[in-house]
């Protein structure tokens, strides 16, 4: 069967459309309602002649402990009507259902063919229309599929699937049900517009597109306002990276002539327009700005944290398993670019490996389950970075690949407990859960250990190969930096673990009677996640095993720094140093985490009732800077004392300062001038518009005379 | 349908004359309808600027984009004949467009208007009418007098609108507005009357049409000195950058939008403000080449600051509509900044951001209006959680809010887009500068939404808000719709405006 590719995120958009006017429409009905029956009883209040007090606006701030809580059954509403609930059920996960077929439709036969003949492997390009020609620009509306993209098309679709489906039973009791569904559809569409887009600016729609959907959607408690900020922080924080993104597309477009992937083979045989080395290394470290905004790194990763607002399933698929992958993406799309510039890949490895510790060292004292995994995720991707800044690109998207499948389970595991918990997500609040929630548990713990990189589960080869590739090109800093952070990684998700899992569950009897496992629809992809979490790690073997599927697969559409060789023996060592150091970080979340605990008190201490006697003794040396570390490094805070604050003073100075004083004060000064000059000129200051006219046409009759007498 | 308009041809005129004049005629008609009969004056009104409506769509299906010049649907007679004065009209795609703008932003603000509740509604439609004439005039006028005419008469009912159906301060405003407006139009007249004796001097010929004058500015004919050029241009380019506004001229707008009703800040932001870029495109460049060259370094300048400091100035704002005067202070600064770029690329952008800018603008203004209609207040503090009650506000605010900022597949992504482009070619750091923008701008436009419908409720009276009526809605759609086409399939306003962009940048001695 022959279908066009536009077909495929086409689909999810007519999700949208129909998901999105069906709820707006019942909202509308709702809201009109309410609000009848509110005037009724407020006869007296007639709105419109309301001038009331503003203070009540201020001070309605929730504290800052507040944030990230994933709350449902808000007041938004009652549950919706069933059959509302069955439209909008099937038309969010029959589209993006239907989508992902014809996908796969598509990937079966593209991919066997590039694996029978790597070398002959071409893209299918499918064009559109015309969508932007002026001058030397010509943007087309154009689809591309490549290795690359077939990559990330097959777990985009594949996991976005999964945690629709997850939704159905996730979100049913919300109002917003349907909304819900309207903008994960978008989201869909935007994030295969992006995948499958032939040229920057039309991926620069996708990625823009995603980042819509994330605000809407982490906001999507819009009566919140933690939620609502987090929502704002995120499409703020990302319009900082894509203000590099749009300048990096006009020096794609200066270097090239052409924004065009094609350009990704000219930059393979060297055949730039124009461009000096400083230009090259310009271009790649603006289009890194944006990956960086995106793909939450240092400098730009403080939205993603807040981003947990949202409501779990989200976490799971944009801000973990597809969007977050997204600059990773872009840096691998522009590999060969990126390898003209060699400053640009070092200082794309740095600040990977930099986010990857900072964010794991964050991760270590968290006591949100949401949070933890949310760093845990931002760590994972700066790991990624580290992989393509050392020129190990496929292995970097082998671990965007693995990446997904793992951290969606962990995500809509976490999901689980907090559906099962009543929207505790409080780790201290926890415990015992393994009994009470077995196939939530056992997923957990899988994907668990593959992200901790225990053999032979998925992110034990990605994460592995990473180190290797560091190790190999002799960036032994590097190295040592993803070694420490993998130790890191090892105990945090243990931690998590533990406290989740282990000993005695630490919540009220009342509360513990209500425990529950999930749904059907939930714990299914729970499962399907799980066994991936196993079975992806193998289709990137080490070459000392055999034959790497992955990297010969991208080989055609991505690039690769000249490789450099270690022993057998060597990468043998390496893989069992990374073991030792991620068996040692479990080994110390179990020591330190007993799951023999008191009952929990909100408001206690971090780590008071939880930790061991052990533990408690290395809090007590560590001090401020444990606390420190608990707090995020306080970079919220310096960047509100920094950046913010000076922000608005200065916006309120130029407004009344310079404005209102300055401008009009002239102006006001220059009239008043005017004025004293008397009653000739004060004629045109009476606002008499008559008069105005007046001398209008007197005005033309004297020129008229001056004419005529010449 | 479109054919059976010719019958509205007054007296067999053609199309463009009949453009000009169905809005005035219907004010003119209007004056006869007593002002209680409020119905019949809200069906005269739709009725006419309808029909406006309908023959600019008539002329924008059948113009040819490959005339050249501007040369569509020319008219020329003389009008005072021995004073060389022409009523002398003509179009191209560039001014199309705006006629198009114009158009339909007057159609939709009438109907709004229907669902307002206006005091002395008459005279609100026959302000909104002559308006339009005055409007329309400024853009397809080839003669300079003639051009001067339009311009001051949208000035009066302008100065009516805010000053009669505006807020508390609309004196003041209206004021302001019109002095800051005057003072540069003066100016522009003295250079007109400077040009056309100079052009008399030199060739013999008494003309104010537009097309003689790029003539003799093609060779200097007119033998202008580089001071007499950087004089008159500056008188130009006054008028007009005060319009736009350019920083440091635009502090008028602020104010002159915060008291202006609903309709007024449509069309002024909408409108007005584009035929500040416009004049510079049509007259300032073309005519004079050396002056524009000499003084692009102080206009670039300028509209650098602009772009930030408007965006950084509204970040500060608690007012609404002060919030998005000042975001078309910053918005407005970088269409200039695309027009003195000077390559294809800017200057279409500078062209569609100014449609794009009409459209998402004017819808913000309108929803703001729904708002404030309903509350009586323009404080952002006042609100707070409003999504909940009005949702089909919320969506539509929203999308005009992401056509705003940018949002690429909207119809401001493209303008902004074509604009850096083009800056990018020619420097580097003024791109980097304005792309500012990019980020300024989410934080000014999604605080607004933040404060205004997210959040909890804050005022117990916001629960019994109602959400848009129908009228407010058929007003919102053609702008919603427009700034979805737009910025999905842009490339029939494109192909329309190539010709033109082309034909001032040669005038202009840039290379496109």
């Amino acid at each position: 069967m022959n279908y066009p590719i536009w077909l495929i995120p086409a689909l999810p958009l007519l999700g949208f459309l129909l998901n999105g006017l069906a709820s707006l429409l019942y909202g509308a009905a709702q809201a009109q309602k309410r609000g009848e029956e509110w005037r009724k009883a407020h006869p007296d209040e007639g709105h419109g002649h309301d001038h009331g007090s503003h203070e009540a606006a201020h001070g309605a701030h929730d504290s800052h402990d507040a944030h990230g809580h994933d709350h449902g059954h808000h007041d938004t509403g009652p549950m919706l009507p069933w059959a509302l609930r069955l439209f909008h059920g099937v038309v969010g996960v029959g589209t993006v259902g239907l989508a992902t077929v014809l996908s796969f439709g598509i990937l079966v036969p593209y991919a066997k063919s590039v694996m029978s003949n790597v070398e002959g492997a071409r893209p299918i390009v499918e064009t559109l229309y015309h969508w932007i020609q002026v001058g030397g620009l010509s943007i087309d509306i154009a689809f591309r599929i490549d290795a690359l993209s077939a990559l990330m098309l097959s777990f985009v679709t594949f996991v976005g699937t999964l945690i629709h489906l997850y939704s159905v039973g996730y979100m049913q009791a919300e109002a917003g049900y349907g909304r819900f569904f309207a903008y994960l559809n978008l989201f869909m569409f935007s994030m295969l517009m992006l995948v499958l887009a032939n040229n920057l600016p039309m991926l620069f729609i996708g990625w823009e597109g995603v980042g819509l959907c994330s605000y809407l959607l982490i906001g999507y408690y819009y009566d919140k306002d933690f939620a609502a900020a987090a929502g704002k922080k995120a499409f703020v924080t990302n319009r900082v990276g894509d203000f590099g993104m749009v300048l990096g597309i006009f020096g794609i477009l200066a270097l090239f002539g052409t924004t065009d992937f094609s350009f990704v083979d000219m930059a393979r045989q060297q055949q730039m327009a124009s461009g000096t080395p400083l230009g090259v290394y310009a271009v790649c470290a603006l289009l890194f700005l944006g990956a960086c905004g995106k793909s939450a790194q240092v400098p730009l990763y403080v939205w993603l944290p807040d981003a947990m607002a949202g409501p779990t399933p989200v976490s799971a698929l944009i801000h973990a398993a597809t969007m977050v992958t997204a600059g990773v993406y872009l840096v691998a799309r522009c590999s060969a670019v990126f390898l003209l510039a060699p400053d640009a890949l070092t200082l794309v490895a740095w600040v990977g490996a930099g986010t990857a510790i900072l964010a794991a060292s964050i991760g270590l004292a968290q006591n949100d389950i949401k949070k933890v995994l949310a760093y845990s995720t931002v760590s994972q991707l700066g790991y990624m970075f580290l992989a393509c800044g050392v020129g190990a690109f496929a292995i970097g998207m082998f671990h965007v690949f693995t990446h997904a499948f793992f951290k969606a389970c962990l995500f809509l595991g976490s999901g689980s407990v907090i559906h099962a918990l009543h929207h505790e997500q409080d780790m201290r609040a926890m415990g015992g859960l393994a009994k009470k929630t077995p196939a939530t548990h056992l997923t957990m713990l899988v994907s668990a250990l593959a992200i901790a990189g225990i053999v032979p589960f998925a992110g034990f080869f990605s994460k592995d190969q990473i180190l290797g590739s560091a190790f190999a090109g002799g960036h032994y800093i590097l190295f040592a930096v993803g070694l420490v952070t993998a130790g890191m990684t090892a105990f945090y998700m243990f931690r998590l673990y533990r406290m989740t899992f282990s000993g005695t569950y630490r919540g009220t009897p009342e509360q513990e009677s209500h425990i529950h496992e999930s749904p059907l629809t939930m714990t299914v992809p729970l499962w399907i996640l799980g066994a991936g979490s196993v079975l992806t790690g193998f289709l990137g073997l080490p070459e000392v095993f055999g034959k790497n599927l992955m990297v010969e697969f991208l080989s055609p559409s991505v690039g690769k720094m000249h490789a450099h060789e270690v022993s057998h023996a060597t990468e043998y060592l390496l893989m069992a140093v990374s073991l030792a150091v991620a068996g040692a970080g479990i080994f110390l979340a179990f020591k330190w985490y007993t799951g023999q605990d008191a009952k929990f008190t909100p408001g206690a201490a971090p780590e008071d009732i939880i930790a061991s006697p052990a533990a408690h003794a290395f809090f007590e040396k560590t001090g401020t800077l444990g606390k420190v570390v608990a707090n995020k490094w306080n970079v919220d805070e310096g960047i509100e004392a920094l950046v913010l604050s000076p922000f608005r003073k200065i916006g309120t100075f130029l407004w009344r300062g310079f404005d209102a004083l300055f401008i009009d004060g002239l102006v006001n000064a220059s009239a008043f001038m005017v004025e004293l000059t008397g009653d000739l000129v004060r004629f045109f200051t009476t606002g008499n518009v008559r008069n105005y006219a007046l001398t209008f046409v007197l005005g033309v009759l004297g020129f008229t005379l001056y004419i005529w007498m010449r | 349908m479109l054919d059976s308009i010719t019958s509205l041809d007054l007296l067999g005129a053609d199309i463009l004359t009949t453009l000009l004049f169905l809005p005035s005629l219907g004010a003119l008609l209007l004056l006869a309808v007593p002002a209680e009969a409020k119905q019949a004056i809200r069906a005269m009104g739709l009725l006419f600027s309808g029909a406006t409506l309908l023959v600019s769509a008539k002329i924008a299906l059948r113009f040819d984009p490959a005339t050249p010049g501007i040369s569509g649907f020319r008219v020329d007679y003389p009008w005072m004949e021995s004073l060389g004065i022409r009523y002398q009209l003509g179009i191209d795609g560039f001014a199309l467009s705006l006629v198009v703008l114009t158009t339909l932003l007057t159609f939709c603000v009438l109907l709004v208007a229907a669902g307002q509740d206006l005091q002395r509604f008459k005279g609100y439609v026959v302000s909104f009418l002559i308006l339009e004439t005055g409007m329309l005039g400024s853009l397809v006028a080839l003669d300079t007098i003639l051009f001067y005419v339009f311009w001051e008469v949208m000035l009066v009912p302008m100065y009516f609108i805010i000053g009669i159906w505006g807020g508390k301060r609309r004196i003041y405003a209206a004021m302001k507005f019109f002095l800051f407006t005057l003072v540069g139009s003066l100016l522009m007249f003295i250079a007109i009357l400077f040009l056309a004796i100079q052009h008399q001097k030199t060739t013999g010929i008494l003309s104010f049409s537009l097309l003689d004058w790029m003539n003799a500015a093609k060779s200097n004919a007119w033998a202008l000195t580089p001071g007499m050029e950087a004089l008159v241009f500056g008188a130009f380019a006054l008028a007009f950058l005060v319009k736009v506004p350019l920083w440091p001229l635009h502090t008028w707008l602020p104010d002159a939008h915060v008291e202006a009703p609903t309709g007024g800040s449509v069309i002024l932001a909408g409108v007005l403000l584009k035929l500040g870029t416009y004049g510079l495109m049509r007259f300032a460049l073309p005519l004079f080449p050396n002056a524009t060259m000499k003084f692009t370094p102080l206009i670039v300048g300028l509209a650098l600051v602009g772009v930030v400091y408007g965006a950084w100035v509204a970040a500060a704002q608690k007012d609404m509509k002060k919030l998005v005067a000042y975001s078309s202070v910053s918005h407005l600064a970088l269409v200039v900044l695309g027009i003195f770029a000077g390559n294809a690329e800017a200057a279409a952008g500078a062209i569609y951001q100014m449609i794009g800018h009409g459209l998402t603008t004017g819808l913000l203004f309108m929803l703001v209006g729904v708002l404030y209609d309903r509350r009586h207040t323009r404080e952002m503090a006042d609100y707070g959680g409003v999504a909940r009650q009005v949702p089909v506000t919320t969506t539509l605010f929203v999308i005009a809010t992401l056509g705003s900022i940018g949002l690429p597949g909207l119809n401001g992504f493209i303008g902004e887009f074509l604009i850096l482009a083009g800056v990018f070619k020619v420097n580097v750091v003024w791109c980097a500068i304005a792309a500012t923008g990019m980020i300024l701008s989410a934080i000014y436009m999604l605080t607004l939404i933040q404060k205004v419908f997210w959040g909890p409720v804050t005022q117990p009276v916001n629960n019994g808000l109602t959400d848009i009526n129908i009228w407010e809605f058929l007003g919102a759609m053609p702008l919603v719709a427009g700034i979805v086409i737009l910025g999905v399939y842009p490339g029939p306003v494109l192909d329309l405006l190539k010709p033109s962009i082309t034909f001032v940048l040669e005038a202009a001695r840039l290379h496109p």
